[in-house]
């Protein structure tokens, strides 16, 4: 009798984490469905689910009218590039806060955190006169740095979070083992920590891939990378959701993709530490 | 070479004292080992040794150099943990060629070294294994391992045994013990289990809450304890302390009678009292024995064959050639 009750709440269980699930699916499964309807189709009233005519004339609209690649690639470079410096600025400083910590680490921690939670609009400016300044404005150089910046405190308290669990007594054994600093991270501490690393660089790949607040406002053609190449279809001269899905779709695909494949390395990531 | 000479050493996490000044010589090919309950500072010790902790005060040096402020990398010392701290992400053969590795020795020497280790230590089968393939024993065995290839002028073990079941610890103390008379290295070895400290000293240094209560060799410390903390601490089972009238009889505050110092009797003796809890070993026997006027019951060392029932009568009579002596400020008097 109590089995019956279990399996019967396990089902309701995995219907609601499924509901759940796709509810937060929905959106992107609605922009890849819209992606193929007809312009008309896609703002039909009621919406069409399944049974409408499949069309690829967006895809070939969108592609004709702009050089996707060169997005796609400026989207590389610069999550790519934003990620990299990234992890080499965080892992000395997550190392020095988790294993010689001061008496400011946990402050200095929570203070990093704060400037996350600053609206990133009220810095556009400072930012944006730099930018005209430095002659940065629609570089990729200056994107991998900003997006570096904006993210360096979640890269850093993954790190952080990641060295936490390395016993201190290999690291210190390798100091016994005459091991200089620099021998210690590079031979020591990097390799255990390989798997948090990864998960750290691969959600901040994902967090600067779909950054784009900045890369909005601080590009125009040269550096523009794919968000700014979505954005160019919500025109104001009119919408055109079809041609806008099909460019959405081809924005997130490769994230989608990665995503799809290291999801197990990512939730072993975002989980380390809970349970062990 | 590995002389090592601490002079008025202190260390104070914050405001907290944990090791007032101290000073304490080992010297060349010594197997000193510092033992004492758990906090009183024998870890810190070491660590400050090892340069693994900033000294508050003192100076350290090895070998007559100074080395207080040189970091542990460069002290010339190997040390043994308790978790045995392998890398993890290494073979057996790349954790003991680690730190020859990292003196930039030529790749045929260090091959050579790492290879005679292994043979020393039963690893040559597990080269390639990694740490987390191998049992408790054998994990030692690298740590070891990684210790001794390259020639440190002493050793540390930082309660290396505590980790293994009872049967491999007897096994690998009398290893330790037989690597120490073949390198004839000085060795610096910490637990809080006085058997191994009896049993593989050649030095033991007692320590209390920082404070070193005596020097000496194994029977030194056994025979002529300094105060009353180093004989009940020294000797298993532990020396029966007595207080009040009986050491009020030898001019003392307390007085000390190891359990094998006691002979016990049906028939007559010094002291009668009622037997308690009987411990059989097969070689000897030992006897909790309550006796009339004492707080605490006495243990007693009788051969294997004696048979006792709880609750029987029997009379205690000490040797008195034994006693030990201590005044009301627990120090030994002679």
């Amino acid at each position: 009798m109590a089995r019956a009750v279990t399996s019967q709440r396990k089902a309701i269980n995995t219907i609601f984490a499924w509901s759940i699930g796709l509810l937060i699916f929905f959106p992107i499964l609605w922009t890849i469905l819209t992606s193929f309807k007809t312009e008309a189709q896609a703002i039909n009233d009621p919406p069409i689910f399944f049974f409408f005519d499949w069309t690829l004339e967006n895809y070939a609209v969108v592609q004709e009218r702009s050089d996707y690649l060169k997005f796609l690639w400026n989207s590389i470079i610069i999550a790519g590039g934003s990620t990299l410096l990234g992890i080499l600025i965080g892992v000395p400083a997550a190392w020095s806060m988790a294993f010689v910590p001061s008496r400011r680490t946990k402050d200095i921690l929570l203070w990093m955190l704060s400037t996350k939670m600053l609206p990133a609009v009220g810095v556009l400016y400072p930012i944006y006169l730099l930018f005209i300044e430095m002659g940065l404005l629609d570089s990729r150089f200056g994107l991998v740095i900003v997006l570096m910046l904006i993210n360096l405190p979640i890269i850093i308290w993954m790190l952080y979070t990641y060295f936490k669990e390395i016993p201190v007594d290999i690291l210190e054994a390798a100091r016994m083992d005459g091991a200089s600093l620099r021998n210690e991270i590079m031979y020591v501490l990097t390799p255990m920590a390989i798997p948090g690393i990864a998960s750290t660089m691969l959600l901040n790949f994902i967090l600067a891939w779909n950054e784009a607040f900045w890369t909005l406002n601080l590009t125009a053609a040269k550096a523009a990378p794919l968000t700014a190449f979505i954005a160019s279809y919500s025109s104001p001269e009119g919408l055109f959701f079809a041609k806008l899905s099909a460019a959405s779709t081809m924005a997130i695909a490769p994230i989608l993709i990665l995503g799809w494949f290291s999801q197990k390395q990512l939730v072993r990531g975002l989980t380390f530490g809970a349970v062990k | 070479m590995g002389r090592i000479v601490l002079d008025q050493v202190s260390k104070s996490f914050g405001k907290t004292e944990v090791i007032p000044p101290l000073d304490l010589t080992i010297e060349d090919g010594e197997f000193t080992v510092f033992v004492g309950p758990s906090g009183c500072g024998k870890s810190t010790l070491l660590r400050l040794i090892a340069g693994l902790e900033d000294v508050s005060g003192g100076k350290v040096s090895i070998d007559g150099k100074e080395m207080t402020e040189v970091p542990p990398a460069k002290r010339g010392l190997s040390m043994v943990f308790q978790s045995y701290a392998l890398y993890p992400h290494m073979s057996v053969r790349k954790n003991i060629a680690f730190p020859l590795r990292m003196a930039k020795m030529d790749k045929a020497e260090i091959k050579k070294r790492v290879e005679d280790a292994a043979t020393v230590l039963n690893l040559t089968d597990y080269l390639s294994r990694r740490p987390g393939q191998l049992s408790g024993g054998q994990r030692q065995r690298v740590a070891i391992g990684r210790a001794i290839v390259r020639e440190p002028s002493a050793f540390l073990f930082d309660e290396p045994l505590s980790n293994l079941d009872a049967a491999l610890r007897v096994g690998m103390r009398l290893e330790i013990s037989e690597m120490h008379k073949r390198l004839a290295t000085t060795m610096i070895y910490v637990t809080h289990d006085q058997v191994e400290a009896m049993t593989m000293a050649d030095k033991i240094v007692v320590l209390q809450a920082g404070v070193i209560e005596q020097v000496g060799s194994p029977l030194e410390l056994y025979r002529a304890p300094r105060n009353t903390f180093v004989a009940g601490f020294i000797g298993s089972p532990k020396m029966n302390l007595l207080t009040g009238e009986e050491a009020a009889k030898h001019d003392a505050h307390t007085i000390g009678i190891r359990p094998e110092h006691i002979t016990i009797s049906n028939e007559s003796g010094t002291w009668e009292g009622v037997v308690g809890v009987s411990e059989h070993l097969g070689s000897d026997s030992f006897f909790h024995v309550k006796c009339d006027g004492f707080e605490d019951p006495l243990t007693v060392r009788a051969g294997g064959e004696l048979q006792l029932s709880y609750g029987a009568k029997v009379f205690l009579t000490p040797d008195t050639a034994h006693l030990h002596r201590f005044n009301d400020q627990g120090l030994r008097i002679e």
